[in-house]
């Protein structure tokens, strides 16, 4: 092996990911006076939460009486009772707050005719739990997520956050079980970084990559989630991955749910608007499982639109043109480029696309990262938390709604930094790290930097991505699913054969490629795994041959382990939380999910 | 005489060609620039004949083309593909553009450049060191500033006060303004740019914010504002479709306003 030498770096708090959740964490760390750093691989505003749309929930109540626990019943409802009701409290009621906060940061929200936030409809958001459609999502046009990443890293600067950009993250740093530090790569020249820190925070979001069309971009690896596994943590509730009703048909760039809050519909051949029939109440606002779900029996049942019956439209041209390119100028020039449409005169061909990760790396609603340990399915890894995407706290479950991510990312990067405040001692003594916790790092590093098998990266990723795409989609059986099995394990095990041909260090993205593809293939496992393993349906993950939830048996958390060496995956459970934080809401006891 | 010619180690060679396999269809020829700081040896321009039938429509799907099939070495920049994180900002066919929102057919001629943004320190083939653009764009404190004390909910904005922030708000920081003015090539370390005075602007318009004075003071520099000399070059390349060189001259207007 070629000789390698870290650069050593001392932090209190080690923040790796720069988009909502990662920029919120690091600057309430700094805020409370812990040395903190942020490594990213990308520059800050090039993050993925930039793509967000349509926006950001919070029960504001600026058109209309809103509640908090409205908000909660919905994100319980919209988890199909998956979600951790202890930590959905925590977000509904936190999240007017951190939307003032957002506002008072500078981010450009569209307004009321009083000057108030504008708030628009989403799915499944509703009023008195349940009764009608409500409109508490905050709105930046339809750049909620641009405005608000752009905002939050001038926000960074105006409080010095230490920022090291263009660092690819490598490894955690463990210690018998406390994570004591993350080592990265430094592609600008090359060299590598050893970061050791009281508190390393993951916020390294989703691994929507592991599939062919995702409306994820290409750096969407799950790298914290590759991470977590090979430091031998478990991942929880893999197998719930959300598709978004409407990625643009061939490209798959995101239509904002925001286009059928403000009037949207989707139509099939027939010219008919068949979310009236599988979701009375709601129509075109239901859940975005829901909403996918109807749009692929349509076209398997031959209702498709195109010359192969084999996507939906969504409509836009009754809308008036003012509204348009006031309140949804961005898709309006996305669906010009990527589809060649006029948003004014012909619907957008859309398909239902993968969005989202519901898993993730388990925590608590502190944000601190656990496991499974004998018979405590809360223990506590000292010195890791996971925010946004990477994580699951959970307050998704089994199906996100629209505009709950983005307030996800800041109420638990906050709570985060909160918590890192509150247990941690700035500048305290650390250990001292041993060689033999990082020098595994630089092997794999090495090994893959040489990599001189038969499979070229983008050759092992595609086959990855099509038996995702193929035996891990909207519906599942569990044919498909013993397939994907299979055909992920022989993915992982092509692993020994890849090819690299870039043997630099410098901006070597023939082998950033390759290290992210290894973060994408272990969670692709644990993903399929996972949801062979489920034989129920809820929220995201439909099963054919299970087709009713089935709460007697499932009601639990799905935690996935995965051997690096062998691609061997351990399943076990956590049990989902059936408390609240406080005695201003009760549990919601689980039921039928209609809208 | 003025030296006009590049330093020696920047000079362009010649490159390597890769045809199109056996088989393939019609093809299109993109001539790329390729620099390796390991290597040691100066830039070339390699050249590749792509079938552009076998991939998307655009010039990003030409280079991943390119890197998953012909050549993994060759390196850009690139993330969300849909024209919104502007990682992918690169010289095409003469004219800075986002190589995910460029189409191939939009390109005119039969061999294609495709080079890194010009005028900046290239760290590897199509990847410029953006570090100076970027402690520009810190420098005119891109956040808002108050001093009356935060409202317990938000601040108030009409809708009039907030449509100004429109045309300003969406910048995506690809760098394409900037790196395509010759006022910006010329005095890049005392100009501060089209993309970071518009951000510049976009705070001084916004109503919310209490530093209006303090911000244009800043400004009021024979340097920092003073060199755009209108050319326009960041109005016509914005993929965004915006207009610095309108946000810089509402700012020279206001240093005006402020003294008559």
């Amino acid at each position: 092996m070629a000789t390698y030498e870290f650069i050593d770096h001392r932090y209190d708090v080690v923040v790796v990911g720069a988009g909502g959740s990662g920029l919120r964490a690091a600057l309430g760390c700094a805020q409370a006076g812990l040395k903190t750093a942020c490594i990213t691989k990308v520059f800050p505003t090039r993050s993925h939460t930039v793509a967000a749309q349509g926006g950001i929930s919070a029960s504001l109540g600026n058109m209309g009486e809103d509640d908090w626990r409205w908000h909660m019943y919905d994100t319980v409802k919209g988890s199909d009772w998956l979600g951790d009701q202890d930590a959905i409290e925590y977000l509904c009621r936190n999240a007017p707050a951190a939307v003032y906060e957002l506002e008072h940061w500078g981010v450009p929200f569209s307004r009321t005719e009083d000057g108030k936030i504008y708030q628009r409809a989403f799915g499944g958001m509703t009023k008195n739990y349940g009764e009608a459609p409500i409109q508490r999502t905050c709105a930046a046009a339809d750049r909620t997520g641009h405005a608000m990443l752009h905002t939050m890293y001038g926000q960074s600067l105006a409080n010095a956050t230490e920022f090291f950009i263009e660092y690819f993250a490598l490894d955690l740093i463990m210690d018998e079980g406390v994570c004591r530090g993350v080592t990265a790569w430094k592609l600008d020249d090359g060299t590598l970084h050893r970061f050791q820190a009281q508190m390393v925070i993951l916020a390294t979001g989703g691994y929507g990559r592991s599939y062919f069309s995702a409306t994820s971009a290409h750096t969407c690896t799950g790298d914290g989630g590759g991470m977590a596994l090979r430091a031998g943590l478990p991942l929880q509730d893999m197998e719930f991955v959300q598709f978004h009703p409407t990625g643009i048909y061939g490209s798959g760039c995101l239509i904002t749910e925001g286009a059928r809050g403000e009037g949207g519909y989707l139509t099939n051949s027939e010219g008919e608007r068949f979310m009236e029939r599988y979701a009375p109440t709601v129509k075109d606002l239901a859940p975005r499982d829901m909403v996918s779900r109807a749009m692929t029996m349509e076209i398997r049942e031959g209702r498709g639109v195109g010359p192969k019956k084999d996507h939906i439209f969504l409509h836009l041209d009754h809308l008036d043109p003012k509204i348009l390119h006031e309140r949804l100028p961005g898709i309006s020039e996305s669906a010009k480029i990527f589809a060649g449409v006029d948003v004014t005169k012909a619907p957008i061909p859309v398909l239902p696309t993968v969005h989202y990760n519901m898993g993730g790396v388990p925590t608590n609603f502190y944000s601190e990262v656990v496991t499974k340990a004998g018979k405590n399915p809360d223990q506590v890894v000292p010195g890791l938390m996971a925010v946004g995407e990477a994580a699951c706290v959970s307050v998704h479950g089994a199906n996100r709604l629209g505009s709950n991510s983005l307030i996800d990312l800041v109420v638990f990067g906050r709570s985060a930094a909160l918590r890192a405040a509150d247990i941690l001692k700035a500048g305290a003594t650390q250990p001292e790290l041993k060689p033999a916790m990082s020098d595994w790092h630089l092997d794999r590093l090495d090994r893959f930097r040489n990599a001189n098998g038969g499979t070229p990266t983008a050759e092992l990723r595609l086959e990855m991505q099509m038996a995702m795409q193929e035996d891990a989609a909207v519906y599942r059986t569990s044919t498909a699913l013993a397939s994907g099995v299979k055909r992920m394990q022989a993915v992982q095990a092509k692993r020994g054969d890849l090819k690299v041909t870039d043997r630099s260090m410098v901006w070597n993205s023939d082998l950033m490629e390759t290290l992210e593809l290894d973060n994408l293939i272990g969670q692709a496992v644990v993903t399929v795994v996972g949801a062979h393993n489920r034989t129920e349906s809820r929220g995201a993950h439909a099963h054919e041959d299970f087709p009713d939830r089935d709460d007697k048996t499932w009601m639990k958390h799905t935690l996935t382990w995965f051997d690096d060496k062998t691609g061997k995956v351990k399943i076990d459970d956590r049990p989902v939380h059936n408390f609240t934080l406080s005695k201003d809401i009760d549990y919601i006891p689980p039921k039928a999910r209609v809208y | 005489m003025v030296q006009l010619r590049l330093p020696k180690n920047s000079r362009v060679t010649g490159g390597k060609h890769h045809p199109a396999p056996a088989g393939s269809g019609k093809t299109k020829t993109f001539k790329i620039y390729r620099y390796d700081p390991d290597s040691g040896q100066n830039p070339r321009w390699d050249t590749y004949d792509v079938d552009p039938t076998q991939c998307g429509p655009m010039i990003l799907d030409i280079l991943i083309h390119i890197k998953s099939t012909v050549d993994p070495t060759l390196t850009f920049r690139r993330s969300c593909r849909e024209g919104i994180c502007g990682s992918c900002a690169m010289v095409i066919d003469g004219r800075n553009a986002l190589a995910c929102l460029q189409g191939h057919d939009d390109c005119k001629g039969d061999k294609i450049s495709i080079g890194p943004l010009p005028h900046m320190p290239v760290v590897k083939d199509l990847v410029p060191d953006l570090t100076l653009f970027y402690a520009q764009y810190a420098s005119i404190e891109p956040w808002l500033h108050t001093e009356t004390p935060e409202p317990r909910t938000e601040w108030k904005q009409s809708p009039k006060d907030r449509e100004k922030l429109d045309g300003l708000y969406e910048c995506i920081l690809c760098a394409c303004c900037s790196t395509s003015c010759p006022s910006y090539w010329w005095n890049q370390e005392k100009y501060l740019g089209p993309a970071a005075l518009l951000h510049a602007y976009r705070w001084i318009i916004d109503s919310r914010d209490e530093a209006t004075g303090a911000r244009l003071d800043e400004l009021e520099d024979p340097f920092k504002l003073y060199r755009c000399h209108t050319i326009m070059n960041c109005a016509q390349v914005c993929p965004k479709g915006l207009n610095p060189a309108k946000a810089i001259a509402e700012i020279k207007i206001m240093l005006v306003d402020r003294v008559v």
